[in-house]
């Protein structure tokens, strides 16, 4: 029996990688017409990390004061430190409001205003209060509400399956191969159009706002097919991470009036943003929460401070920061009512990742040659609408609206594409992966070498970075490549084999963190969330250009740093950054 | 932060050799501030790999760790081993659920019952150009329905489910209500019609342990109870 005959094969118009909010909404708007979609994902549709998204998803509605989009426009692109392509800045801002009244009647249950409206709280960078919100599980309603409206379209859902190659023909895309987490068994899933969703990859840091399922599996999958990753130097570190867990507690808590406290109890903020307080940007403000415990004003000395609410008082805590109550109740036992929060920075949002174009098209060089079939939205892609640093609340809007255009895009591009032929040994790639950990002999834990790996990271490219200590990283990382190539699993079975599926992470985690430390490396100037302590300041002369990153098959990765980035000189020149 | 000796007894099971499921204790030193996902990292991770579990999230807001540790079902990842007073940790698959391997429990049915309810805002009317109004009040009634994580711990508790399995369970009645009282929706006298038999809201009995189950602390039997007193008024 062939490939193509067995009950493993499916044959569709799109396939769509990655259940969050990107891939559901892009998902839809191709079900809506009646084409055949499937949506693969590692874990359960509900459990995409989307869900975990706390505090609001931004949009100029003016619902509680003056706005405009001109106004969202500006903060958006002073928040990427310059660095944002303005004319996809421009596209989003313009379809935000849009993006959010849909959502709003696809069943989305938003907090209120006293006259029925979405309400909207203020949010950091925001220069008027943006952030529709629901309590503070705003991304879990999203990511619901579209689960539903999917299940309503009837969208086939290929749950628990994690993809192991893309497949090409040629320069393009014809699908990917997937193994069956619960079954076991590799899938070949043949389409004629390919959507990227699979989100974040903040697992390659120790302490990270990230779910498990965060390895930035497709970015990987990109390097290995000879195409390039983008901005992969900008992590963003969220300041409020919940002490040792960097579980994320919601910037929402400063927008309803948190302050941040240092050993001495002082807001420290006043020091660093005086104009915008614990409402600066991310990147600003984690930076001055690590300055003050590098200086020793971290809480007895340690490396955290304190995130207080007890002003807010109960009523306002519960009804409108419930989770992050509860989340700092039961993992550090402090009542957020009466004692003030362990927090620190925590790895939280990838600006970088697979390069696109406006329409979400994947390019394969910095003169923006797609590469037909393949697309990608959310997180895992860089448009690029953040730059060097993300406005919290932007990344839902993001996932929500380049879903939707990425599905339009799709929709377009299905009218006439033909369906590519497959090569008689289009599985493998992913069966000489999957063979390489279950017959595999070596030695090595792929645990253990995870465990290297994000300690490095956490620590040589974090919120303060310098050459030479991400020189050690570089050569720590080629070190974790080579014992890999010794790695073992324990599991050999095919049903439910976490064993496996946690190995081939690992592997994902190796390559494009090698990417993330040669880019940082490599761009000698502080933007955004790069900050280089030997490098402290912008260099829009030298360094206002994206970074392109490919990876060989030796491994060794080459930069390209061509690509301008879109800005409207008259409109928005670059200007110093300041809060 | 101190080290503690524990042991965790975990009811294992592989489809490739086992017949039954049968326990496997390990003994370890951990930091007494772990959680259960944590307890069961440190296994997967430095001593036995094969051992399968979900998890995903970490924050109690995916849904994926719901299993049983002594007698209670709950996420693993919010649960600090502190808040057992025994030593020793008895992790099961949540109960009722077919066991797929390990701590993994097959959770189509689950889903499938979902649909049954029709999951989704149906409106019927024009939409405005702008939101639909909805007072705070009216938010009000559906806000705490609308954290439910779908992690299948109440369902899983529900006694009246382990003796009817064709009965839809909390977590879809609780979904049924959440659009049955959203002041959007269009279909509330169709929904309630799907809901009024045995099957559905009247196979509830009130007996609260799926309340106790839930992570969220959801009222869900209220919630229920509130549907009870809608059917009643529907069918006269």
């Amino acid at each position: 029996m062939t490939v193509t005959e067995s009950q493993n094969f499916h044959r569709l118009d799109a396939v769509i990688v990655g259940a969050g909010l990107a891939g559901l909404r892009a998902a839809l708007e191709l079900a809506k017409e009646g084409l055949s979609v499937a949506v693969l994902s590692k874990v359960y549709p509900t459990r995409s990390h989307s869900g975990a998204a706390q505090g609001g998803i931004a949009a100029a509605l003016a619902n509680v004061a003056d706005d405009s989009e001109e106004m969202h426009m500006f903060d958006t692109i002073k928040g990427s430190d310059y660095l944002g392509d303005q004319d996809v800045i421009e596209l989003f801002v313009s379809e935000a409001k849009k993006t959010v009244y849909e959502l709003e009647h696809f069943g989305v249950p938003f907090s209120r205003t006293e006259n029925g409206r979405i309400n909207q709280r203020p949010f950091g960078g925001h220069s008027s209060p943006r952030a529709c919100f629901s309590a503070d599980i705003t991304g879990h309603v999203l990511l619901h509400t579209l689960y539903e409206q999917c299940v309503h379209h009837q969208v086939h859902f290929y749950n628990e399956f994690q993809v192991f190659s893309i497949i090409m023909n040629n320069n393009s895309c014809a699908g990917v191969v997937a193994w069956d987490i619960r079954h076991g068994g590799l899938h070949v899933f043949h389409s004629r159009a390919t959507l990227l969703a699979t989100g974040g990859y903040g697992r390659a840091f120790k302490i990270s706002s990230n779910a498990h399922a965060n390895t930035g599996d497709s970015l990987a999958l990109i390097l290995e097919l000879g195409l390039p990753l983008e901005d992969m130097e900008f992590v963003q570190f969220h300041p409020t991470g919940l002490y040792k867990h960097g579980i994320l507690l919601s910037e929402a808590a400063r927008g309803e009036g948190a302050h941040i406290l240092n050993n001495e109890g002082v807001r420290f903020m006043e020091h660093y943003a005086p104009g915008k307080m614990e409402l600066a940007p991310r990147d600003v403000v984690s930076r001055a929460e690590q300055s003050e415990i590098n200086e020793g004003r971290g809480i007895d000395g340690k490396d955290y401070v304190y995130l207080d609410l007890r002003h807010l008082g109960r009523k306002k805590i519960m009804d409108r920061l419930p989770q992050v109550y509860e989340l700092a109740l039961n993992y550090l036992k402090v009542d957020g009512c009466t004692a003030p929060i362990p927090i620190q920075p925590t790895a939280h949002y990838s600006m970088g990742g697979i390069p696109a174009n406006i329409h979400t098209e994947v390019i394969r060089d910095a003169q923006g040659t797609i590469v037909p079939g393949l697309y990608t939205a959310g997180e895992a892609s860089c448009l690029s609408l953040h730059g060097a640093n993300r406005l919290g609340t932007n990344s839902l809007q993001d996932a929500a609206t380049f879903g939707r255009i990425s599905g339009q895009r799709i929709r377009q591009f299905l009218t006439q594409a033909p369906l590519l032929t497959l090569s008689s040994d289009v599985l493998e790639t992913a069966q000489h992966k999957v063979d390489q950990f279950t017959l595999g002999t070596g030695k090595e834990r792929h645990a253990a070498i995870r465990s290297e790996l994000q300690q490095q990271m956490t620590q040589s490219v974090g919120v303060f970075r310098s050459e030479p200590e991400m020189i050690k990283l570089k050569e720590k990382i080629l070190e974790l490549q080579q014992r890999f190539k010794d790695v073992k699993i324990d599991d050999k079975g095919a049903v439910f084999n976490l064993d496996l599926i946690e190995a081939y992470e690992v592997g994902n985690l190796l390559a494009f963190s090698q990417v993330i430390v040669e880019c940082a490396i490599a761009r000698k100037e502080s933007r955004g969330a790069h900050y280089r302590t030997d490098f402290p300041k912008r260099d829009d002369e030298n360094w206002l250009a994206h970074t392109l990153a490919w990876r060989n098959e030796a491994g060794k990765v080459s930069l390209d740093f061509s690509r301008k980035v879109n800005i409207d000189m008259n409109r928005y020149p670059p200007q110093e950054r300041k809060y | 932060m101190a080290k503690q000796d524990i042991s965790a007894r975990i009811l294992r099971f592989n489809p490739d050799h086992d017949k039954k499921p049968r326990w496997q204790t390990f003994q370890l030193s951990v930091e007494d501030d772990l959680t259960i996902l944590d307890v069961l990292n440190e296994i997967h991770w430095h001593y036995d790999g094969s051992l399968s579990y979900r998890r995903s999230c970490r924050s109690a807001i995916c849904g994926s760790c719901a299993m049983k540790v002594n007698g209670f079902n709950v996420l693993a990842c919010e649960t600090p081993i502190h808040r057992f007073k025994s030593s020793t940790l008895r992790i099961e698959p949540l109960p009722g659920f077919p066991i797929i391997k390990d701590l993994v429990v097959d959770m189509e049915g689950f889903f499938d019952k979902m649909r049954i309810i029709k999951p989704f805002l149906v409106v019927s009317r024009a939409t405005p150009e702008k939101e639909f109004l909805q007072s705070p009040e009216e938010f009000e009634q559906i806000r705490e329905a609308s954290d439910c994580i779908l992690c299948g711990a109440c369902t899983s508790s529900c006694p009246s489910l382990w003796s009817n399995e064709d009965y839809l369970g909390p977590a879809a009645l609780l979904k049924a209500y959440r659009f049955i009282f959203d002041s959007r929706d269009d279909a509330s006298r169709e929904r309630i019609e799907q809901i009024n038999d045995r099957n559905g809201i009247w196979r509830c009995h009130t007996i609260f342990n799926c309340i106790e189950a839930c992570p969220k602390h959801i009222k869900i039997t209220e919630y229920l109870s509130r549907l009870k007193v809608k059917a009643t008024e529907n069918s006269f």
